[in-house]
């Protein structure tokens, strides 16, 4: 086994903010373990992309044969298994994606490694890689020591600044696999039509909860949305209602995001909830409950009936702007 | 699909035998102003909270009871807990599943994800061969999400995650998951593991008191984890901290004689973020 650290990632994704951020935590991983940095592209990769992460990469490995052209979760976890035996890490990382959480447990199974889920920070302590994470649905924090090698760990990619450039570009190589039939099969792809801006990677972000009593109400927060240049979320009793689509979840279960001010409309605040908002720069909220525990976690607040604010609050924004 | 013993369905496709991994929690709507952790143990006291099955391992009940009920075939709920774990059991056999097994375990801390993937896999073998194997994504205590892709593995299974519903697909079963993008059709011709994920189709119905008192006549089988066989002596994570984050800020009510005051001052504090960025 070496000091190295691998990065995972597909490259239907690019080397986007959540890649950045992966990279970012496996380059300080790296640097503390004495090792390397080597990303493993999976998929048919952009030129950008894997300059993107050759640039910030010790060694890039890219497998983009025809049967790996789009994510299927059994090939792309043979390809990242196949890929990962060779390197013989200490680490592995993947980001907080749907490749991410479907294939860490499976990838640490099958090289003999420990799996962990949303790590916020890793660090080596005797030799030994220790995770930090949330628990109880965000009211307590817990550090995980991984007893078997290498740690396999998806982590939340944007509360990691991304990795520094190495200053000389890595080596590309391109790895031929023998991939198993793939038992399962992803025969359609729906991408949802996102109104507005997306909400993972927004700097402002709207969200609403069940006490906006139904879809209608989000029809004005997309409007104060609009004039901010914010995103839309919404907490998870809002998108079981049906309110919203589940992509718009924002909590331990769903997105977890990092803007720099999250606006909470009619919104508790439950601590899974709170955990999807943990790494935003600010909070503000409004509510009609004084006590409501949302508040407990903004800077800023209103405490009135969201009707009576949002409409108001558009019209004032507008002539702020201006 | 690759159990053989299933029968067929009227229009050819196959009856579903489906098991459906559950665990009772510490009821996680415990107010964080309630919540004390046990440094000792390493983990939540439990006071006056109540246990409670875990909201995603009912979300994948549910789903697979309108699947045995759409298709045929049979729903096995399983657990590996302590003796109280009977209860979750209890309630999903009033929700209409068909059997239950409970693995119990010691008094000691909560065993790690391995060792429980390992105890279900065993119970699983015991209890037969399942076409489709349901776990809920993760659990509202630890919320690790890693038992059902280690199951998946012991099992020799292929996974998909993040499941929402699962329906009769020909020979086997079509799965919609979701994604970060929206949503994808996932389609397998044999056995699955699939972890499954909250969405509206899916809210867990409510036990009908005429299925309560039909639920105390089903079987529901127990054993002591010893007598399954399975070697724990692997651990892949020890918890060496746990605490609890002291990060409440203190917010700052906007203030006004009337609510156009009081707007003016919400949205000036939102103006200057929004000027900040640009």
């Amino acid at each position: 086994m070496s000091n190295d650290v691998v990065i995972c990632l597909s490259a239907s994704s690019g080397y986007d903010r959540v890649a950045q951020g992966v990279a970012g935590a496996g380059r300080e991983l790296a640097d503390e373990l004495g090792g390397s940095l080597c990303a493993v592209i999976v998929g048919a990769a952009a030129d950008e992309t894997v300059s993107g992460v050759a640039a910030v990469a010790d060694a890039v490995i890219v497998a983009d044969q025809p049967e790996l052209a789009d994510y299927q979760p059994e090939s792309y976890l043979a390809a990242f298994e196949q890929t990962c035996r060779q390197l013989e890490p200490a680490a592995v990382l993947l980001g907080n994606d749907t490749v991410g959480l479907e294939l860490t447990p499976r990838l640490a199974a099958r090289l003999g490694g420990s799996p962990m889920s949303d790590g916020t920070g890793l660090r080596v302590v005797d030799g030994a890689i220790r995770v930090t994470r949330s628990a109880y649905g965000g009211k307590a924090e817990a550090v995980f020591e991984l007893k078997r090698s290498p740690a396999v760990v998806w982590v939340r990619a944007r509360g990691f600044e991304p990795a520094p450039p190495t200053g000389d570009g890595a080596a590309v190589e391109r790895a031929a696999l023998e991939l198993p039939v793939a038992a399962t099969r992803i025969v359609e792809r729906h991408v949802e039509e996102q109104e507005g801006i997306p909400l993972d990677d927004a700097r402002l972000v709207v969200g609403g909860g069940r006490g906006l009593g139904g879809a209608e109400p989000f029809d004005d927060l997309r409007s104060l949305a609009a004039v901010m240049k914010a995103a839309v979320g919404a907490s998870r009793s809002a998108c079981d209602e049906g309110w919203v689509p589940p992509s718009y979840q924002i909590g331990q279960t769903g997105k977890k995001i990092a803007p720099e001010l999250y606006l909470a409309v009619a919104i508790s605040g439950a601590a899974q909830h709170m955990l999807g908002v943990s790494d935003a720069k600010a909070l503000c909220a409004i509510n009609t409950d004084p006590e409501a525990p949302i508040f407990r976690n903004c800077h800023f607040g209103i405490v009135e009936d969201y009707r009576k604010v949002v409409p108001p609050l558009i019209e004032r924004l507008r002539e702020l702007k201006q | 699909m690759a159990s053989s013993g299933h029968t067929q369905r009227g229009d050819g496709g196959a009856k579903l035998n489906i098991l459906v991994c559950v665990k009772q929690i510490l009821d996680p709507d415990v107010p964080a102003r309630d919540f004390r952790i046990d440094p000792e143990r390493m983990e939540a006291i439990r006071g006056g909270a109540s246990l409670v099955p875990n909201v995603f391992c009912e979300n994948a009940l549910e789903t697979a009871l309108q699947l045995r009920d759409a298709t045929g075939g049979s729903v096995t709920a399983l657990t590996f807990g302590t003796e109280e774990a009977e209860e979750v059991l209890r309630k999903a056999l009033a929700m209409t599943a068909d059997q239950a097994a409970l693995v119990v375990r010691g008094d000691g801390p909560a065993p790690d994800a391995l060792t429980v993937a390992r105890v279900l896999a065993a119970a699983a073998r015991t209890l037969g061969e399942f076409d489709v194997v349901m776990v809920g994504r993760e659990s509202g205590d630890w919320g690790i999400g890693q038992t059902g892709g280690l199951l998946a593995e012991e099992l020799g299974l292929p996974m998909v995650a993040l499941v929402d519903q699962v329906t009769a697909s020909g020979p086997g079963v079509s799965m919609r998951r979701q994604t970060d993008y929206g949503s994808d059709t996932v389609e397998t011709t044999g056995s699955v593991l699939v972890t499954i994920t909250n969405c509206e189709g899916n809210v867990p119905r409510i036990p009908k008191t005429r299925d309560v008192m039909k639920s105390y006549r089903k079987p529901l089988t127990t054993w002591q984890v010893g007598e399954l066989g399975v070697d724990n002596g692997d651990t892949i994570a020890e918890i060496v901290e746990l605490s609890i984050p002291g990060k409440e800020v203190a917010c700052e009510f906007v203030e006004g004689d009337n609510l156009d005051e009081k707007v003016d001052a919400f949205a000036r504090r939102i103006a200057e973020v929004m000027g900040a960025i640009g």
